[in-house]
């Protein structure tokens, strides 16, 4: 795809350079596994605490400090420590880690080996999702590679240390993205999330032992901030929400893709990056961080204050596109998933088609998660094929209060996330949607293609 | 159940990967299921004598993870994404194409046996919607045209075949 000229590409700088290919010799042409020579020659608490000033947050969903998350590993228990890559990117409307691994494999192998290292794990798993079949194959093929080269298994460039890459299938379950959940499944088990506490990754994770899962973004990011020195890092942003961001854009615009940014806004991105909407067409809404994350309306004003007491007042266009810039518009930026959706999207059918999605991904552990979904998708669906009832949407409201904070796991969250901020936002028009639905006949064929729920 | 050597072999090979055998539950599953076409109890029994579980733990990892099936499906296998993203982008136009190119219905095998035509949640290629897997292969920026062309392409396979 085309470098935009206002990205600022570090994790993806060379992935879409003509000729660029995913074998070790281009990469180690590029500068690759300099860092990873350079890491295991240095104290392994200097490089934590790099990335701990780095101030590098998680990529996966959470936005949870990175450095934060390797230093609660409980050192004490005796027990091997694991690394987890979670390369399960299946958060709708996120595609970056797929570009990372199949155009710069070994970018996430060098990664994962010096994070391996400063936290000393005993192994390291990645584990992907199998709607990439191909990436998997390429993880494969590369860390055979890095292996010839001594930069993965026993001795690492005669450090002594030692550390395995295993790369792991799943079979297209979602909630394997939640971290407790691919632990399951990665024991061999259905992908039922643990609860928390006691089992916090960091102190029972894989096996009963300290485990640290991270995203392939997040792990791609280290060799960076070893690279740059985490002070030069952090100048990237803005403080608290340091380094580029991966930004994945689908839907609604003129140019929909994956774009590497940092210090920029929402507008921006969609406007200036993406080029606006597409002829004719305006921007109803949008999802800024993945399907869970809660709807962003344009033409709304965003105010309040922050941190240091300055009040803002923003359209959706100025909101700054980060971490904090998206929760203070009150939703998250998740993933980096921003789907746009413009005014040929009715949010009621939008919010139809999700249900079946979350409906379907329910591990189905916890009973409020498990039958409301269901009911979600149940009502939703009626509504779509004419059978509205007059009570529905209040209904909606109903089911997703009773799923929201009474799980395991955010799947919970996830689930009541969009029937909640969907009908915050859009009351009225789930209000005359049902209204106008709630008798057979007429032509419905755009709100079922769209609704995609046979 | 007779197996492939091939098969065996990446079994053997899974297994030990791990430091608990359990953990090879999914890919001997998955090596299993490209051997057979499918996961049966004989299969499910099978790979827990392999790992010294219980059957039906093996049967409870089976039936939780879409991508493993109990039945059979056409030679090819074809997922359509029926996400938000690939629904905005029209989606369904496109699986409606392919359904109507085999003359077959969602998650049949078609009368022909050239495919199983499914629809499958989001297969994180958002930004290239609509898209669909045919086997291992993503074809992306779908409409109803590149999709009846890929048929085409199948048709045209399965007659060489």
């Amino acid at each position: 795809m085309a470098i935009h000229p206002r990205e600022k590409r570090i994790i993806l700088k060379y992935a879409d350079e003509p000729g660029y290919t995913p074998d070790i010799d281009c990469y180690m042409r590029h500068g690759g596994y300099v860092m990873l020579k350079k890491a295991v020659g240095m104290d392994k608490q200097m490089i934590c605490d790099e990335v701990k000033n780095s101030q590098l947050r998680g990529r996966g969903g959470a936005g949870f400090p990175a450095g934060v998350k390797w230093s609660f590993v409980d050192r004490k228990s005796g027990k091997p420590v694991y690394m987890v890559c979670n390369c399960d990117e299946s958060e709708p409307g996120t595609f970056k880690d797929r570009q990372i691994v199949h155009k710069d494999p070994h970018q996430l192998i060098e990664g994962i080996m010096i994070s391996c290292f400063a936290t000393d794990c005993a192994k390291a798993f990645i584990y992907i999702r199998e709607e990439m079949p191909k990436g998997a194959k390429i993880l494969e093929q590369a860390i055979k590679e890095a292996k010839e080269k001594n930069f993965v298994g026993d001795d690492i460039l005669g450090s002594g240390y030692s550390c395995d890459i295993v790369v792991h299938r799943g079979a297209a379950a979602y909630i394997c993205g939640e971290e407790t959940g691919l632990i399951e499944s990665l024991e061999g088990k259905r992908a039922n999330p643990r609860i928390k506490p006691p089992y916090f990754p960091a102190a029972l994770g894989l096996y009963m032992c300290p485990t640290i899962v991270n995203n392939v973004e997040t792990l791609c990011n280290v060799k960076h901030i070893l690279e740059m020195g985490a002070e030069e890092y952090a100048k990237i942003g803005r403080p608290n929400n340091t380094g580029t961001r991966i930004w994945c854009v689908s839907g609604g615009v003129k140019r929909p893709g994956y774009y590497e940014v940092a210090g920029i806004t929402l507008g921006e991105l969609v406007y200036d990056i993406c080029g606006g909407p597409k002829e004719g067409r305006t921007i109803k809404a949008i999802i800024p961080g993945g399907s869970s994350m809660k709807i962003l309306k344009n033409g709304e004003r965003f105010k309040g204050k922050d941190r240091d007491g300055n009040e803002y007042d923003w359209g959706i266009e100025d909101i700054p596109l980060d971490y904090d810039g998206i929760a203070a518009a009150g939703s998250m930026s998740g993933s980096g998933g921003m789907m746009v959706l413009d005014d040929s999207v009715e949010i009621p059918v939008a919010l139809a088609n999700l249900m079946a999605f979350y409906s379907h991904e329910s591990c189905g552990q916890c009973t409020p998660c498990r039958e409301g979904s269901l009911w979600l998708k149940k009502i939703t669906t009626r509504m779509v094929h004419g059978e509205a009832r007059p009570e529905d949407v209040d209904l909606l409201r109903s089911v997703a209060d009773q799923i929201e904070g009474r799980t395991i796991c955010a799947f919970g969250f996830a689930v009541a996330w969009p029937v909640q901020s969907y009908l915050d936002k859009f009351e009225d028009e789930f209000r005359e949607f049902a209204q106008r639905h709630n008798h057979l006949g007429g032509d419905r064929t755009a709100a079922k293609e769209l609704a995609c729920n046979h | 159940m007779e197996l492939k050597p091939e098969t065996l072999a990446e079994i053997e090979e899974a297994i030990p990967k791990y430091p608990e055998k359990q953990s090879a539950v999914m890919p001997l599953l998955h090596a299993i299921q490209k051997d057979q076409g499918l996961l049966t109890n004989e299969a499910a029994e099978w790979v827990a004598g392999k790992l010294g579980m219980e059957a039906i733990q093996v049967l409870a990892v089976i039936t939780f993870y879409p991508f493993f099936r109990q039945h059979r499906i056409g030679k090819r296998h074809i997922r359509v994404c029926r996400t938000l993203s690939c629904a905005m982008a029209g989606g369904a136009k496109v699986c409606d194409r392919v359904l109507s190119e085999f003359d077959t219905g969602l998650n049949e095998i078609s009368p022909g046996g050239e495919v199983t035509v499914e629809f499958a949640e989001c297969l994180a290629s958002c930004g290239s919607a609509p898209v669909m897997l045919v086997d291992d292969d993503l074809h992306e920026n779908l409409d109803e045209e590149k999709a009846k062309a890929i048929c085409d392409q199948i048709k045209s396979e399965a007659v060489q075949a």
